[in-house]
């Protein structure tokens, strides 16, 4: 769609008759971002949720008693550094370098893989020890709101595969340029809330 | 073997031992058979699979979505006969024709239906098809994603409908609340029906938000910037913005309670630390903006309607669109209202119920635009316009029980009564189906070419507005008397009277929806009388009009240019006319049956999870993946329409128009 600041508008003109084009890339865009929002929206209930059931232990294992601090510092660094590289690649694809980019890609998806099996271990031991979504709700909340997260960066770690497989195809065409800023927003989303479950769910729940 | 396959559906599944389903099922199975038979008998499949199933243009999806949300509001409509014809018989010694068991499952199809797949449906498509063409656009931001939106809609809608005849539906109320819906108070299929087709629904609507949000920020035609936007366009946005907002919080407690009804998990559960209110809090963090979801934009039909019966711009524009705006923001303060008896003390429910009082200035603003828009205009007192009256006078009344409602103390006493079922029916009915009558009346001659016949209009009309008084009058009065909602039985027969009147209204109602039906039907028949040649039939004013009736795939042959409000009127006042050459080509999205296979299989999902049909959810989850990447690797997705056949189709509508 064509847009024209008001002052260039000939006020006997009523219809545009010369070329127009597409603004498909803002309109995505946008888009994206406020399909994003309202997964954030998401990730709130559930945090809301958490705050609501935190504390309801029904005489099951408290935060302290199960947290590992030292495994969840590593899988931070994992995810914060996995931001970085998806960085490196969006600078290689805006310079049109499609192997680099899609080295970065790589480097970033092991990233993502390292952080869901660290994860997937941090559940199991907890489910060993006893300590299961079913034992309290604050378990209950606890496992569906860093499960949520993870699941997600499950599909982000689908979506790289893709969109690999994509660039390899037709390259940084505009189209897989336009999907890539898309699949970094939502890479970028999950370290956002990331910081939220590691300050307010594992650092606040050791402290408390 | 047989639970691996048909997991815990069975024999027993079906309700052959109700005679009343079993009879709405063959009767239902005939007339589908014949539906069928018909569109294979003068060969339709391919007419509608090409031309509309998989269609992204924005008018006819708007078009399926007028039909899916009037089609269930006959399903709705039956289940409020149902309950009517009970609460009129089940006095002192009679217990009715309804057993208890059913006439839970029926008070909450009802309330599910009305809103999530008739409401939603109606509002949703109206702002698709007009939407776009107000703001010069020629389709939607995201064309597949509408079609993809429309059918999770369908799909969810689908699920209710099986859920009649395969097993029961949730008996927990129209928002499947706990404890009720609890695994242990509710074993059977019922809340898994309710949850599974909403969330399917609920994704559609949030990505139709989305989608309606960013198509009205980004697409507008030059020149129309935000204050020159039609008050229908604001109250779409208003109402976009809130869906976004709230179907989340929705999708999150919905898939909490599913945990606990699948994995054993302890969010809303008695016991092991869960809190039930909590699924109150989120379940009404949704709710309460819903209510705007479906008033704003009906509001501003009204507000079109008014200005073009009344042969005047708006009265208050910048005023109306601030009104819609504070309660846009206003509606997220108010949620806790509805449970002021949770308990949860005087200041906290001392706020929301001053929020909610607050709730009705900007409301009572917009009444008296309105009300100022007609004063000295030169009003029409056509169909859509006597709506417009009959509107202003039903939804005033349930404004003011509203904010009777909104003092705790009050609510404390009517709280969980038959009057709240009446306040909030009063302005559901006299605001927001009173409006789509009057949107549907409105716009019909601009999607179809020709007009609605007036005087089965007439007929439907004085059938909704006599029968909802007559209806709900007597509600209101033992609702404050203290009768409570829900029952099946009452013990007084003193009451009686006035249950048997609500009976007579909901039939009148009945008068009116078979009015509408025979309207539709005579419209078609006569519509050569009814024709309208000029695309304009009622001298309005938004760009929607400059085109002909129907509207080209493309919408605009030319993109207009917007100078100021009331663009259409303008462009007439200084005598604006459509370029006859020089067409180009138009760049257009292509059509895809992605949207219908997704769907379906996210219906065979939501099927196979409600009766633990492991084998086929693990089917069709996978299928869902498979297709949506697959759909992903499908760059060819534009084409244009040739110049030539542009001018071709222009030059023919031209001639008509003379």
């Amino acid at each position: 769609m064509t847009t024209h600041a008001d002052t260039d508008i000939d006020r006997d003109a009523f219809y545009v008759t010369e070329e127009e084009h597409h603004d498909a890339d803002g309109a995505t865009a946008l888009g994206f971002w406020i399909y994003l929002m309202s997964d954030a929206l998401i990730f709130a209930t559930l945090f809301a949720a958490y705050g609501v059931l935190g504390t309801s232990y029904a005489g099951g294992p408290a935060p302290r008693q199960i947290f590992e601090l030292p495994l969840v510092a590593l899988n931070t660094t994992f995810l914060l550094l996995s931001s970085i590289t998806f960085g490196m690649a969006a600078i290689d694809s805006h310079a049109g370098k499609v192997r680099s980019t899609q080295v970065w890609l790589v480097i970033t998806a092991l990233f993502g893989i390292a952080f869901v099996g660290v994860e997937l271990h941090e559940f199991a031991g907890l489910i060993a020890e006893g300590a299961t979504p079913q034992r309290s709700a604050f378990l209950s909340a606890f496992f569906t709101l860093v499960g949520t997260h993870g699941l997600h960066v499950s599909f982000g770690l689908v979506w790289i595969a893709v969109m690999l497989v994509q660039i390899g195809q037709r390259g940084l065409i505009p189209a897989n340029k336009r999907r890539l800023m898309c699949l970094g927003m939502f890479w970028h989303l999950l370290d956002v809330v990331w910081i939220g479950v590691f300050t307010f769910v594992y650092l606040l729940g050791v402290v408390r | 073997m047989l639970t691996t396959i048909f997991g815990r559906l069975s024999l027993e599944s079906f309700p052959i031992h109700e005679p009343i389903v079993l009879g709405t099922f063959i009767g239902v199975a005939i007339l589908g058979v014949a539906l069928l038979g018909a569109v294979t008998y003068f060969r339709l499949w391919g007419y509608l699979w090409s031309e509309w199933f998989t269609s992204v243009d924005h008018k006819k999806i708007g078009i399926m979505y007028m039909i899916l949300g009037i089609v269930m509001l006959l399903r709705g409509f039956a289940d409020a006969l149902m309950m009517r014809l009970q609460q009129a018989i089940a006095f002192g010694g009679s217990d009715g024709y309804l057993n208890a068991h059913h006439y839970d499952q029926i008070f909450s199809a009802h309330g599910t239906i009305m809103i999530f797949f008739v409401a939603i449906p109606l509002v949703v498509g109206i702002i698709n098809y007009v939407m776009p063409l107000q703001i010069g656009a020629r389709d939607v931001a995201f064309p597949f994603l509408n079609n993809l939106s429309f059918w999770l809609t369908v799909a969810g809608a689908a699920l209710v409908m099986v859920s009649l005849f395969v097993g029961e539906f949730s008996r927990a109320g129209w928002l499947n609340y706990v404890p009720v819906a609890n695994l242990q108070n509710s074993p059977d299929t019922g809340p898994d029906y309710y949850l599974w087709a909403l969330q399917i629904a609920g994704i559609g609507t949030l990505l139709s938000g989305i989608n309606m949000v960013v198509t009205l920020l980004k697409m507008r035609a030059p020149g129309m910037s935000m204050m020159k936007m039609p008050v229908f366009c604001w109250t779409a946005l208003c109402s976009n913005v809130l869906v976004i907002a709230i179907f989340p919080v929705l999708t999150a407690a919905f898939a909490m309670l599913m945990l606990d009804r699948y994995v054993g998990t302890d969010f809303f559960t008695n016991d092991l630390g869960g809190n039930p209110m909590m699924y109150w809090n989120l379940v009404w963090i949704w709710g309460h903006p819903e209510v705007y979801v479906l008033v704003l934009p009906v509001f501003g039909i009204f507000s079109e309607i008014t200005s073009t019966f009344s042969g005047k711009p708006l009265f208050g524009y910048s005023s109306m669109v601030y009104a819609t705006v504070v309660i846009t923001i206003l509606s997220f303060l108010v949620w806790l209202h509805h449970f002021f008896t949770m308990g949860s003390g005087a200041s906290v429910n001392s706020f929301f119920g001053i929020a909610t009082m607050v709730i009705s200035i900007p409301t009572g603003a917009k009444i008296f635009n309105w009300l100022f828009t007609m004063y000295r205009g030169r009003i029409r007192f056509e169909l859509p316009m006597m709506w417009v009256v009959a509107f202003l006078l039903t939804f005033t009344v349930g404004g003011m029980t509203g904010v009777l409602l909104a003092v705790p103390p009050a609510d404390f006493v009517l709280h969980n009564s038959l009057f709240l079922v009446a306040h909030f029916h009063n302005v559901i009915i006299g605001g927001v189906v009173f409006g789509l009558f009057a949107g549907m009346t409105y716009w019909f001659p601009k999607a179809f070419g020709f007009r609605l016949d007036p005087f089965w209009g007439k007929v439907s009309f004085w059938g909704w507005v006599i029968g909802y008084w007559v209806a709900w009058t007597p509600i209101y009065v033992v609702g404050l008397m203290g009768t409570t909602r829900r029952v099946r039985h009452f013990d007084d027969p003193s009451l009686q009277i006035w249950f048997v009147i609500a009976l007579i209204g909901a039939a009148i109602i009945l008068v009116g929806i078979l009015a509408f039906i025979i309207q539709i039907a005579v419209s078609i028949k006569n519509r050569e009388a009814l024709r309208d040649t000029t695309g304009d039939p009622w001298d309005a004013r938004t760009l929607e009009w400059s085109i002909s009736s129907p509207p080209p795939a493309y919408n605009f042959a030319f993109t207009p240019i917007v100078h100021t409000l009331d663009t259409w009127h303008d462009m007439k006042e200084r005598g604006a006319k459509t370029p006859a050459s020089g067409y180009r080509a138009i760049h257009m999205p292509r059509n895809t049956g992605a949207g219908v296979i997704l769907s379906g299989l996210a219906l065979a999902l939501g099927f196979a999870m409600v009766w633990y049909i492991w084998w086929l959810a693990a089917v069709s989850a996978v299928g869902l993946f498979v297709v949506a990447i697959g759909h992903t690797f499908n760059y060819n997705r534009d084409y244009h329409i040739p110049a030539d056949e542009v001018a071709a189709g222009e030059a023919a509508r031209l001639a008509v128009e003379g």
